[in-house]
């Protein structure tokens, strides 16, 4: 390339630049679809570096006619450069699947890698990721909505904003990009717009009509940059059951590493 | 006789050493655990036994009791006992230790000795490739209750896979049902009268094992040398000239693959192993699916159905087995439910004989430390020259009880 040439490719780039951030700064121009992807980076956005920590979950199920049932869970997840989490999640109640543990990678694009470790036979077993709609240990929380939220499984729709609770939310529509699979057509998210913090979603069901509504609450401020909440509840309007997550003793940047998510750390997980 | 007191030498030095550690490890009562589980069991038989001596019914009490200590980051004792007491069945009051081990690991490596229970393994109906510990085969019929095996064994997991070494210096016989015990051929099995090809008990079985991840598929691959676990069963008379049954143990290699894959709803299994020193050489495999229906009839409710075929090209004259060339169908429900209620429906039909075996495994939690399973199997049609003959009175209708703690 002569230097001429090289000359008029920077003025093209510092053009292309310039264009780029002219429209960052504009939401003005930008499609509903380009504002809500826009709102599910910034959040995805601010919780980046964590590195890894570990929580623990009282998880309490609720039926209609107000029977509850407790298990208590121990989480472990490790941040990944460039893709999903990697977490680690063991039951210690109830007693009769004590030390029961889950590990899951999950991905930005394709689907997520399971594995269940069955002390009671030293076996680790290989389970289908397309499970994502099944219920998690009887909650009512699917699989789905466990798993680490990776920006890249939905596409978005920005519809506006709205009061809750006090706080002013960005309300978000996302559709699974796995359609096939999910078992929701879509899901309408309230994030505040002061931290970009998930208060709650609702959860259509394939045929459309509302099915569950998740609420977030208690949110508490770790290393002066990740928020976590201390409670999520979930409610199925379709069937009166709700679960309700308690979390408890979150510890960031514990020294886990990669090595602490194997098939061979898997089987003396403690 | 020297070889049983040498056993015990070798556990008791084992045992002072844990509670050497245990003392000079500095107070934390956090890093230890102990929990267990109590349970009654009650069998039902259809029929009369086709033996002698057999009985139609027969309760036991059992209890486990699990121990886990950290002695600090990387190093960990882990133990659980067990012990069951039958009405009826001499041979299956007994009791094992099933893990005693201690585990130090670094982000490298990790070594464990003691006694340990290691499963290899993919398929859900017949367990071809899993050959580390001993069966204990007075405690479930379908041989997956273990013994624990005594071995050092060495892991190094790598970003291109695990490699595991292990070194077992010493045999565990298998269990066996004694004269009232159901599930048994017309001659009763005499232990006493064990005989091995080599070493007896104390020889040193080797084991070496690769396994990794690629893309969707979970792969192992081993060889295993030293004593079989299955032995042959040979014909004898006791001191009284009546005939009994002995083991004998011979040496064997093993070569074996197992392989875990998804594909979509779908997951495939597959097992293969050849194996050398029993009668002639010979290779066997098992394989199938396990295909998931989530939330069927818009429920909480998953469906897997299951299908399998096993077949076993061995020596059936010397040491038979009643998975020689088999047909698996089978049905999980999860109900997800509060209880975690869960049932298990499986069929087992010999394409040869064409003797069918049907299961039926039901589980549920009662409260929050209780569970109740109700289990039942029928064998129905079974030929008389297949193998599985011996289990055609045996048809039976089990229900166990389980208290955690």
């Amino acid at each position: 390339m002569t230097s001429y040439g090289r000359f008029f490719s920077h003025i093209l780039f510092a053009l292309v630049l310039f264009g780029q951030m002219l429209s960052i700064s504009s939401g003005y121009c930008k499609t509903a679809e380009e504002k809500g992807l826009q709102i599910a980076r910034e959040a995805d956005w601010r919780d980046d570096g964590f590195g890894n920590y570990t929580a623990e979950m009282t998880m309490t199920l609720k039926n209609k006619q107000g029977k509850e049932s407790k298990r208590s869970i121990r989480t472990k997840t490790l941040e990944v450069p460039g893709d999903g989490d990697k977490s680690l999640s063991i039951f210690d109640t109830p007693k009769d699947v004590r030390g029961t543990a889950f590990l899951t990678f999950s991905h930005k694009v394709g689907d997520d890698e399971q594995w269940l470790y069955l002390p009671a036979l030293k076996r680790v077993k290989r389970i289908n990721s397309k499970n994502k709609s099944g219920s998690f240990m009887g909650s009512e929380f699917a699989y789905e909505d466990i798993a680490s939220q990776e920006v890249e499984k939905y596409t978005y729709k920005y519809t506006g904003k709205d009061e809750y609770h006090g706080q002013l939310c960005f309300v978000v529509e996302s559709y699974p990009v796995d359609k096939k699979y999910s078992g929701y057509t879509k899901r309408v998210s309230w994030l505040d717009t002061k931290e970009y913090r998930l208060q709650k979603i609702e959860f259509y069901d394939r045929k459309k009509s509302l099915l569950k509504t998740l609420t977030v609450g208690d949110y508490q401020l770790y290393l002066e940059k990740f928020w976590r909440p201390d409670t999520m509840s979930m409610v199925n309007h379709q069937t009166g059951k709700s679960t309700v997550l308690n979390w408890t003793d979150y510890t960031f940047q514990t020294g886990l590493t990669d090595k602490d998510f194997n098939s061979t750390s898997l089987k003396r997980v403690r | 006789m020297f070889a049983e007191n040498k056993s015990y030498l070798l556990l008791r030095f084992f045992f002072i050493a844990a509670l050497f550690l245990f003392i000079s490890s500095p107070a934390n009562s956090s890093a230890l655990e102990i929990n267990g589980e109590l349970s009654s069991q009650g069998f039902l038989f259809i029929h009369e036994g086709a033996w002698e001596d057999q009985e139609k019914q027969s309760v036991s009490l059992a209890a486990k009791v699990e121990m886990y200590h950290g002695f600090t980051d990387n190093l960990q004792f882990t133990m659980e006992a067990f012990y069951r007491i039958d009405s009826l069945d001499s041979e299956r009051t007994h009791g094992d230790l099933r893990t005693a081990e201690l585990i130090y690991f670094t982000d490298n490596w990790e070594i464990s000795a003691g006694l340990g229970r290691v499963f290899w393994g993919a398929t859900e109906f017949v367990h071809l490739v899993d050959i580390i510990n001993q069966t204990d085969q007075v405690e479930a019929l379908d041989g997956e209750e273990k013994l624990g095996q005594p071995m050092v064994h060495l892991t190094i997991p790598q970003s291109w896979g695990v490699v595991e070494g292990f070194i077992m210096p010493w045999f565990r016989e298998r269990t066996f049902p004694g004269v009232k015990g159901r599930f048994r051929s017309p001659f009763a099995i005499d232990s006493n009268l064990t005989v091995y090809e080599d070493d007896e008990q104390h020889h040193t079985d080797l084991a070496l094992r690769y396994s990794t991840t690629v893309a969707d598929a979970d792969l192992g691959i081993y060889y295993f040398n030293g004593t079989a676990r299955d032995p042959v069963l040979l014909l004898s008379f006791d001191n009284t000239h009546l005939p009994v049954l002995y083991p004998y143990y011979e040496q064997i290699g093993q070569s074996g693959i197992d392989i875990q894959m998804v594909a979509g709803e779908w997951l495939f299994k597959a097992e293969a192993l050849y194996r050398t020193g029993q009668s002639r050489s010979y290779a066997a495999t098992t394989f199938g699916f396990e295909c998931s229906l989530v939330g069927i009839g818009n429920t909480m409710m998953n469906l897997g159905l299951i299908g399998e075929y096993v077949f076993d090209d061995r020596d059936q004259g010397w040491l038979p087995t009643i998975y020689d060339n088999d047909i698996m169908a089978g049905l999980r429900l999860n109900v997800n439910d509060m209880d975690d209620s869960t049932v298990l429906i499986g069929i087992i039909r010999d394409t040869h004989y064409g003797s069918t075996i049907l299961g039926i495994e039901s589980s549920r939690r009662i409260g929050d430390s209780l569970r109740i399973n109700l289990n039942a199997s029928f064998f129905i049609d079974l030929d008389k020259e297949d193998p599985a003959f011996i289990l055609a009175q045996d048809d039976f209708i089990t229900i166990a009880l389980i208290w955690y703690w």
